[in-house]
This record gives C-alpha cells, structure tokens and sequence, in this order.
C-alpha cells in the first residue's frame, strides 16, 4: 500500500524558456523559471510496481529521466525559491486520469493527480506583493490550482467525502424587501428585487419555503444568461415605450422572410439551408468573465459549450471561429487593478484555450478577430463560434414524449462550474477571482469529441434513436434538464447520476456545469442500446429518470424531494424586467477639414498598431486545415503571410460551401452605436462578398457584449445598436438566425471605480458559396492586372485608426451606404463569371492599409493614382461599402460597366515588391519589405 | 479490385475522415477501425492489404503525444502490425500516427515538442528523397500540404541519422533547414522516414489534406501540381502487387 508516491519529471527546455520569457514581458527581467512536472500517485500498489509504472507510463525517450519520489528536497542556495502548485481536487485532470486508466489496464490500481514544481532564481528580493503578481499571473492560478512554497497538498479527486443527502431549507417567508435583498447577496443569485419579491410570494401561496436546490434553480433559470431578461424587457425612453430588443430581431427576420432560413432564434443555433440544401446549423456564445479569471479554462470551455450547442442541433461541427477583445499587451502592471491577471497573460491563456479545444476536437478554427483596447484589461471577451452539418436524424425529431427516459451521456459529473450562468450575468471584482472559483471549469475535449461520434451514431440516420436532446451549459442538468421538459414534465433521482467522487451536495450535482455532458429523451425500448453505445466508446452514460406529462419539475435524491416546481412558474413566473434607456444623440455633422498627416509615417504605423497588425502569431496556434474542407484560409497568399477577409469551407467532395465573414469595431460603439451597427453588419456581409460568397444568401448572428443594462445611458446604447442592426439586415436582407447578449461586463475595482467594456457588437456572416472553385483571395495575382476601388469615400473619421495612431480626434462615424448590397450582388456576379482574380476589402485603416495588406500577401507591387484632393481621406477614411478589386486588363471594361459609377480604375498590379500611390499633394512610396516588417512586426 | 485499407484509430483521433478520403481518391477501399472496437473487428485489420494510422490526438495525449496509442496498440494487437509489414503490407503513420509509430519502437528516434514552442500550422514543401520507401519511390515533384501540430520535432542520435541516411530511409526533407520551412526545427529537416523495410513511413505533415486541386489552389504555384496524391497512389499500387 502507496501512501503518497510523488514523481517528478522536468519539464524540458521549451517550457523553461517560455516561462522565463513571459516573467520578462511581465516586467521581470531578473528572474529565470525551471518546470518540473509532479505526478501524485497513491493506491493498493509497492514501491517495485510503482517503479516498472515510471518507465512505462510517465518518463520520456530521450527527454530528461523522471524520480520516483523525487523528493523533498529543496535548495538551500540564497537566490532560490522553490513554489509547487497543485490541482485543486475535482478541476478536470485529463493527465491524472490517463495516468490511472492506464495503469489499471497494467494491473495496477492507483490514483493519480498533477502539480507542477517551479525552480525559481533572481526572485527572493521581490517584495511579497511583487511575488504575488509573479505566481498569479505566471506559475498558479488559484481559481483552479493551490500552491506552497516548498511540498504542496495533492489534489485527490477523491479527497472531499462530506454528508451528501443534505437538502437545505431556506427560509423566505415573512421576510422584507432587505431580508430578500440580503438572501439574494448572500446566496449569489443575481436576481432583481422584483424577483425575488415574486419567488418570495409564489412560495408564501404554495405554503412552504424553497429548498436550496429550487432555489438556484429558479436563479439559473431567471439569469440573463438563461433567459435574456434585458432582450426580452419592457423598455421605456424620453420618445416612448420601444419594443423589447429581442422581439425587434425576430420581427427583422420575420419580414425578410428569407427561404433559406430553417430554424432562427429557436432551440441551441440558427439553421439554414442554402442553394445547395445542405442545411447547416449556426451560433457564437460568449465567455467573458470565466475568461478573465481563468484564461485557459475560459476559453476552452467556451469553445466547448458552442460545440454542444451546434450538437444539440444536432449538427456534425465543421468549424469554429474566435472573436477576442484584450487590454494593451504592453500595460505596465503596475497600473493593473487588484486582482485582475495582466492583458499578456489573458491573451496567452485564450488562445492557447481556444487551439487545444478545437485542435483537439478535430475541428478548423478558420475565422475570427483580435481586438485590443484598454476597455477590456479588466473584463476580456470571448466570443466563440461553431457551425456544423445537420445531421440526417433532424427531421425525425419529435421532441420529448412522456414516458421516455432522460439519458445524460459524456463526462461524469463533479463539483465543477457551479453557478456559472448566475457568475456571468454579475458585475466582478477584485474577489471574484478568490470566491467564483467553483464557476470555472476545465475542458476535456477528447471526451467532447467521443460524445461527437456518440451523437453522430444515434442520430446522423434516418432513424435517429433520440427524440429530443440539448447541451448541458449554464446551470448544467437544472438548465437541461428543465428546458428539455419544459412542455412535458420531469421526473428526476440525482442518485442515478453519475459523479467524478462523493461527496456532492444534492443541489451540487442538479447545478454542476461539469463540461461535455449532453441530455438526450429516449424512447424506454431504445435507452438499453443508447447507454450500451455510449459506454463502448468510455463515456458515462445515466438514465436518471423519465419525462412525465404533468408538467412539473420533481427532483429527487433518493426518497427526498429536492425540487418541486411547476414548469409554468419556472418558465413563465418571472416579472418582465422594466427597464429606462437614454438613447444615444451622436454627432454626425461633417468632418472638419483635416490638416496633412505625413503618409508616409502615418501607414507604417497603422499597418503596425495591434488592431490591424498581422495575427498570424495567433491564428498558426489554430489547425485551420483538418477535415480538409479549407478553401481560403485565414492567411491569404502563396506564401501565407497576407490577411483573409472572409474564410471559405467547402467539403472535397462537393461543388459548394460556405463563407464566414465577421464585423467587429468597439471604437465605433462609443461614438455612435447604432451606426457601429450598420458598419459592422456591412463589414461581415464584404468580407463574404469578397470571398466569393453570395451577398444575397447570407445568415448573420449577433452578439453583444455589454455593460450594465440596468444604467439607462448603457441600455440607449444597446438600443440604438439594436435598432441599426435591424435596418441594416433588412436593407442587406440578411435575417438573424441566432445571437446572444453578453451583459454586465464590468469591473469594480477596490477603490470603487467602475470600469466598463466599450460596446461589443459582433456580427457573423454564413454566406452561400455557390462554387467553391471560384473562391478568391486578397492577394494580389498578376502583375499587368488591373485594380478598381469600388464604393465611395467620404470624409469620415470618427472612431477611426487613423484617429488612434495620430493626434486628430473626432468627426463622424461612416454613414451607412445604402448602395453596397445592390454592389456586392454585381460583384458576386463579375466572380461568378471568372473576371475577378483578387479582391480585399476596405475597414481599419483605410485604403491605403488595404492596397498594403494585397501588395504583402502577393508579394507583388502596386502602382495607384488617387485624384482626391483631400490626401487623408482617400488613404485613411474608413468609409463602408468599398472593396478592392483585381482584374485582367481585358476584363476591365465589363467590370467597369457592370458597376457604373460605383467603380473606378486606382492603379495597376507592378512586378517590384513595393506600394507607390500618387495624390495630387505628391507621391508617397513603401517598400514592400518595409510595410511587411510593420505589419508582421517580429514575425517578417 | 480495390485493395481493402484500415485507417486505425484510437479515442481522440480525428483526422481518420480525411485519410480515408485520400484512399478512395487513390483507389483503395478503407474502413476506419478503432481500438476500441477490438477485438471484434481484428479480421478487418488482419485482411487489409494497406493501414494508414490516422493523426489527432489520441487519448489526449496525456502522457505524452502517442504514447497511449502505442501500448494499447501493443495490449490489443500484440505484434499484428509487425506481422502485417512482414507479410509485405505498406503502413502510414501520419502525425499523431507517427509519433504512435515511434513510441512502439516501429521507427527510431523521437517527436518532440516544436521548436518554436507551441502548435503550428501552416503549408510546407515536402521533397521526397527515398527510393527505398515504397510510399515515395518514384515521387516526381516535391509534395505541398499542412503540418499542424505541437510536437513533431524529429530528433535522433548521430548513429541511427548516419544508418537513416545510408539506408535511404529518410523520405521526405522540408524545403528548408530554417523555420518557417521546417516549422518543428527537425534535425536535417527530415519530415518523415521509413524503417528498413521501406514498407513503413512515418511523417508529421498531413498528405490527406492535399489530394484535390482545390485544397491546394491558393498555395500551390503551378496549379494543379505538388499534390500529396502520389503518395497514397505509391501505397495502393504497392499494396496492388503484394
């Protein structure tokens, strides 16, 4: 019998020096790391067992060699410091439980769990608080791991053993309007007043008070997260009562009555079906505040939970995109609020989050957007989005019967990412990284891809086995569960649930966000053969209990009755939210006339400002390539170094696809929301159009990332947005088929102050790709060919990159031009007909960024005559609607004609890698090499 | 007749889909076949006259890229593969097939983690330079297709690179020594290598992801060239024979 054997393994050069390299961008340059990786095993096994396990299952050819009880002992040298973190026990371990699953099938049972030792020099002389910075943001992240100087504790899954039949009652009767106040604080339930008043008197006539597990029931279900309150709520201005928020997107779709759309804001994603029939299933979540405070879980768990969304469909996912909005990477840490993890380290975290979930999954991250501005050094954002082929079981769904079983299938359940949805929708603070420990989670997306071919095989038939199915997210089974049987009624026993350990609270295991869970209805004669399928491939699968027909939720653990709702107070009971907006009076009169910029000089810098900068250092961490379907990818060119507009994905083995295109721009949001609206919608639909999708086959999605909508200036900002959004679909006739509202985004920091995300509007275009042969990219082709700038300029710099990289400030944001979609459709046409060979868009930047990004992806050059007088506003405007085109010169004419006006011939295509545009104020000239080192910064 | 293939896989492995499109298009008959769906399904293995060990990330990589694979392969199928390339039956390994390779001693040396220090994807050039391998001889022009992984930088003694060498067991070299053209920092910028047979290839890029005009069309130079078909066609017209 093994106590507690501990083997440590270093952890090579790469981690050391990667760590080293982060304490330096962190601002310690003294201070150099060594990793050793620590395994804790403890079981009914010997010392001799354990020692033929080490070879076997954890050291490494040629790599350094692993020591079995590798010790205690620490250096006694002065400038040394020895930390050891640990998993907290029950946070996903996929190492720890490979460890014992592999050892078992080796004969040997024993338990395993993970740590990390860290060999520190150059730190001692950091002051305590200094440290502190050190290990949270580098070694140890408390939410999910512990840490000691010296030996640190294990983490045993195991570990906790407490009472677990418990039901708590909570008293709520008789109690005043602060005694509910102080429940609603106390408990974490981030309810309004009117609320809770309504819980305290539907409980006052039914005779009894809540019980702690209907209680966050009620919590989780009311949540902004779960039930978009502030969307659906009554919303009062100085011009009147508007219609809630919600209501204007459906009623947009509605009337734009589009024939491709299947299914819009109904059930987990947005379902179309193109030219091609080929349905496809869509949607983008968000996950902002587990993000903020555990980067890598955050993230990777947002991905996670959008895959499900698109399995629930059920759809078979075939690719993801990633929107994300960080602090400057360079902030000086001194000046970050407490408790808050350093930009550089968020933005590591994610992206590393977001590629091992989808690398991992087997699924092509191809589209996305990185944004950084110092708005969102508190509260990053994530947005993470999936879409899939709907699987040929779809139709034959039925919804939930009474009298079928309900099936949990995937991970096991454990005490992880307990109140999640209730965590979203609250404002944080320097605590929340301490006290919201328990809403984060860690993904394991080996187990999410064996759930994947799960699903596939129950219902990518004719004859799917389910007649009903959704995802296990925000609230986990109370969620699921009471949305799947919403019309029906349930009838659950927690005790047939299967748990990662004992020791679960009853409402522990009813709220558990554990991750990778999906609940399915099941006909009883077919639940035998679901549970046998899903246990061949390793999953957990669980019959806990059936859907009924009285349409009540009744949760029991055992003999004790956990919940007793009707499903209609659930879903129905709650007030609607009443809400007061001050709309927005943005100034929208013209611009002044600018002073000359230096060009020259201004370029250069917008090429290198991180917005507009090469993301290749990100978008390389992505498999952008698996499952073969990547037509343009995110990097454009032969040599892969250019940026894409919109993405295209077409299976081999068929003529057609899709495109993806997304808009985003905060800067525009402060100024002038509901034109930000209108410029982002048009900035996805010309990132489609560019690629060669049909601008009149579009679906978009619309997510929004706010701040507290209970601030009536926050929610005119909404509004507006929402307003434009509207418009511009119809005047686009591109219907919303999903979206999701992301609100509270907001910081308090110790010393009161509230800090506020800018508003985050972000829209995602799916557009029809007819012929996916006749895809095109934003590299430049051919030298002799020719190039057309198609749209118009205006003097028009509000919220603009030229305003952020030099020193003029205001102006207008671009008008909407109510001529793009008419334009977009003739030039989906002139592709059609071959005659296009390249065409980019144009948006941050300006013109000039747009001609430079074509010149660095083609590593040809360009030779162009603007023969606008105002020099600053041809290269830098940011007006909508414009792309650039590339043609043959024999197929100018036709394209010149097709577009009227709308279109004139800027340059030609030159063999010397370099961009020259001549104005009526001079001639300014950049070396290829010289944009290219701006743009790729080190990476060039 | 189309000669049966198996595209062997283990939980976690993705990219099965994808190799198996390759065969078709090459004109060979796959199944996919998990371990976990043995030994039931071990006829399948023992009858297929090509194997193509599929890439992803097979039981999370926990514990090390193919490691797992590896000693379940071995648990499961005892040295049935080794039999099978005695018996004259060409085996792939792709990515995380190669690194399974390599941890079941069927190929020496070791994948370890990318010199740049994380994933990486992106289009390489692969120039094929053994007539050895089965899989490469006779490969014309030099192959363009993605890599995309985290730990495929090839490494290995002195002795066993100067046997690798003498034996022509080296199968495809990276256009380049430097990154970004030998994205992983690979030693001689070997990309993939045979064992002595020549029957068995290992490679960290992703050939399956290159069989259509149109996966390649924004990369390639000369359109319609630098496909990874060639290589799968080698394969099936080897595997024709035996």
């Amino acid at each position: 019998m093994i106590d507690v054997a501990k083997v440590i393994k270093p952890a090579g050069p790469h981690r050391d020096r990667a760590l080293t390299r982060q304490a330096r961008l962190l601002g310690f340059p003294e201070v150099s790391i060594t990793a050793s990786e620590i395994f804790f095993l403890r079981g009914d096994t010997d010392a001799a067992s354990l020692r033929q396990l080490v070879p076997l299952l954890i050291d490494d050819a040629p790599g350094p060699k692993a020591q079995l009880d590798g010790g205690e002992q620490t250096s006694a040298e002065p400038d040394h410091l020895t930390i050891e973190v640990a998993r907290r026990a029950g946070v996903t371990d996929r190492v720890a439980v490979q460890l014992s699953e592999s050892a078992a099938r080796h004969g040997l049972r024993i338990e395993a769990a993970t740590g990390t030792r860290f060999e520190i020099t150059g730190a001692p002389a950091l002051p305590e608080k200094e440290l502190r910075v050190l290990v949270h943001n580098l070694l140890c992240n408390p939410v999910i791991e512990t840490w000691s100087f010296g030996a640190v504790t294990p983490g045993f899954a195991h570990g906790a053993v407490e009472d677990s039949s418990t039901v708590e009652i909570v008293p709520l009767r008789g109690l005043g309007e602060a005694e509910l106040a102080g429940v609603n604080a106390s408990r974490a339930l981030a309810l309004d007043p009117e609320e809770m008043a309504a819980v305290a008197a539907w409980f006052a006539a039914a005779g009894r008070d809540p019980t702690d597990a209907e209680l966050e029931t009620i919590a989780q279900t009311w949540s902004d997260h779960c039930s978009h309150k502030t969307f659906g709520a009554r919303i009062e201005t100085a011009e009147g009562e508007i219609t809630p928020l919600l209501r204007q997107l459906r009623e947009t779709t509605k009337e734009i009555a589009a024939p491709f759309v299947i299914s819009a804001f109904d059930g987990n994603a947005g379902i179309v079906a193109f030219a091609d029939g080929l349905r496809l299933a869509v949607k983008a979540e968000t996950h902002n505040h587990p993000s903020a405070i555990e980067p890598f879980g955050g993230a990777n768990t947002g991905v996670g939970g959008v895959i499900r969304d698109i399995l629930a469909a059920p759809a078979r996912p075939v690719a993801l995109t990633d929107i994300l909005c960080f602090g400057p990477r360079d902030l000086d840490r001194r000046e970050l609020p407490e408790g808050v993890l350093h930009p550089a380290v968020i933005e590591e975290g994610v992206v590393e989050g977001v590629a091992d979930y989808g690398n991992k999954m087997g699924i092509p991250t191809v589209a996305g957007a990185v944004l950084y501005d110092a708005g969102y050094t508190a509260n990053p954002l994530v947005f993470c989005g999936c879409v899939g082929e709907v699987m040929a079981g779809y139709d034959k769904l039925t919804g939930p019967q009474p009298g079928d079983r309900i099936v949990v299938v995937g991970g096991a359940t454990g005490r992880d990412g307990i109140r999640g949805a209730t965590f979203s929708s609250m404002t944080m603070d320097a605590t929340t990284g301490e006290v919201a420990g328990a809403s984060v989670q860690i993904g394991d997306p080996i187990i999410e891809r064996l759930v994947t071919d799960l699903l596939i095989d129950l219902l990518d038939r004719p004859d799917p086995l389910v007649h009903a199915l959704t995802d296990c997210g925000a609230g986990g089974l109370s969620s699921a569960v009471g949305e799947l049987g919403e019309s029906t009624g349930v009838a659950v026993d927690l005790t047939a649930v299967d748990r990662k350990y004992p020791g679960l609270l009853p409402w522990e295991v009813w709220l558990s966000e554990a991750q990778e869970r999906m609940v399915l209805a099941v006909a009883p004669d077919q639940t035998e053969a679901v549970l046998a399928r899903a246990r061949h491939l390793g999953l957990s699968a669980c019959d806990i209990g059936k859907f009924t027909g009285d349409r009540r939720l009744f949760v029991r653990h055992g003999e004790k009755t956990v919940v007793d709702l009707p499903m209609e107070f659930l879903h129905r009971g709650r007030p609607q939210r009443n809400l007061v907006a001050i709309l927005p009076s943005p100034d929208r009169r013209p611009d002044p006339q600018i002073r000359a910029a230096d060009a020259t000089k201004t370029l250069l810098a917008l090429l290198a400002h991180p917005n507009i900068a090469s993301k290749e250092a990100i978008i390389r961490r992505y498999d952008h390539e698996v499952l073969g379907a990547t037509v343009v990818r995110p990097m454009a060119g032969a040599r892969q170094v250019g940026p894409s507009d919109g993405t295209v994905i077409a299976p081999p083995q068929r003529p057609s696809g899709f495109a993806l295109g997304i808009g985003v721009n905060a800067r525009y949001g402060l100024l002038d929301p509901e034109r930000m609206a209108w410029a982002v919608v048009d900035e996805a639909l010309r990132n489609v159009t560019a690629a060669g999708a049909d601008p009149a086959q579009v679906a978009l999605l619309d997510n929004f990332s706010w701040g507290d909508p209970r601030r009536p200036e926050t929610l005119g900002d909404l509004a507006a947005t929402v307003r434009g959004c509207c418009q511009a679909a119809r005047l686009y006739g591109a219907p919303f088929v999903s979206g999701k509202d992301s609100l509270n985004n907001e910081y308090v920091a110790s010393d009161g102050q509230r800090r506020s995300i800018p508003p985050t509007l972000v829209i995602t275009a799916l557009a029809h790709m007819p012929q996916a042969d006749r895809a095109i990219g934003t590299a430049l082709r051919g030298s002799g060919n020719v190039l057309i700038l198609t749209g118009c300029t205006a003097r028009e710099f509000g919220g603009s990159h030229f305003d952020l990289v030099t020193s003029h400030e205001g102006g207008t944001v671009p008008a909407p031009d109510p001529s793009a979609p008419e334009r977009y459709r003739r030039i989906h046409q002139l592709m059609n007909e071959g005659l296009v060979a390249a065409a980019h868009d144009v948006s941050e930047g300006g013109l000039a960024v747009t001609l430079a990004e074509m010149v660095i992806g083609g590593h040809l050059g360009i030779d162009a005559r603007l023969d606008d007088a105002d020099e600053c506003t041809a290269l830098f405007a940011e007006s909508l609607g414009r792309i650039v085109l590339e043609a043959r010169a024999e197929d100018t004419p036709q394209i010149l004609e097709a577009l009227g006006r709308e279109a004139a011939i800027i340059g030609r295509v030159v063999s010397d890698y370099e961009l020259r545009i001549a104005t009526p104020g001079g001639t300014n000239t950049w070396s290829g090499h010289d944009l290219e080192r701006a743009w790729r910064g080190a990476a060039s | 007749m189309k000669p049966p293939a198996v595209v062997l896989t283990a939980p976690g492995t993705n990219r099965q889909g994808d190799a198996a499109f390759a065969l078709e298009q090459a004109g060979a008959a796959p199944v996919c076949l998990d371990l976990l769906d043995l030994p039931e399904r071990r006829a399948e293995l023992e009858k297929a006259r090509l194997v193509v060990i599929a890439g992803g990330f097979s039981y999370g990589d926990a514990l090390g890229s193919g490691r797992i694979f590896a000693l379940e392969a071995e648990r499961l199928l005892g040295d049935l593969l080794a039999q099978k390339v005695a018996a004259g039956t060409p085996v792939l390994g792709i990515c995380n097939g190669f690194q399974m390779l390599v941890r079941a001693g069927l190929l020496p040396g070791a994948l370890q983690p990318n010199a740049c220090g994380h994933f990486e994807c992106r289009w390489v050039v692969l120039q094929p330079s053994s007539q050895h391998c089965v899989w490469t001889r006779g490969l014309a022009e030099p192959l363009q297709c993605p890599v995309a992984h985290g730990e495929g930088r090839y490494s290995c003694r002195p002795e066993t690179l100067a046997r690798l060498r003498a034996e022509d067991c080296v199968a495809f070299r990276y256009e380049a020594e430097g990154y970004p053209q030998n994205p992983n920092g690979s030693i001689d910028a070997i990309a993939g290598l045979c064992d002595a047979t020549g029957l068995i290839l290992g490679m960290m890029p992703h050939p399956e992801n290159h069989v259509t005009a149109r996966q390649g069309r924004a990369i390639v130079s000369e359109p319609g060239h630098h496909s990874a078909l060639p290589l799968f066609a080698c394969g099936v017209a080897h595997a024709r024979q035996t």
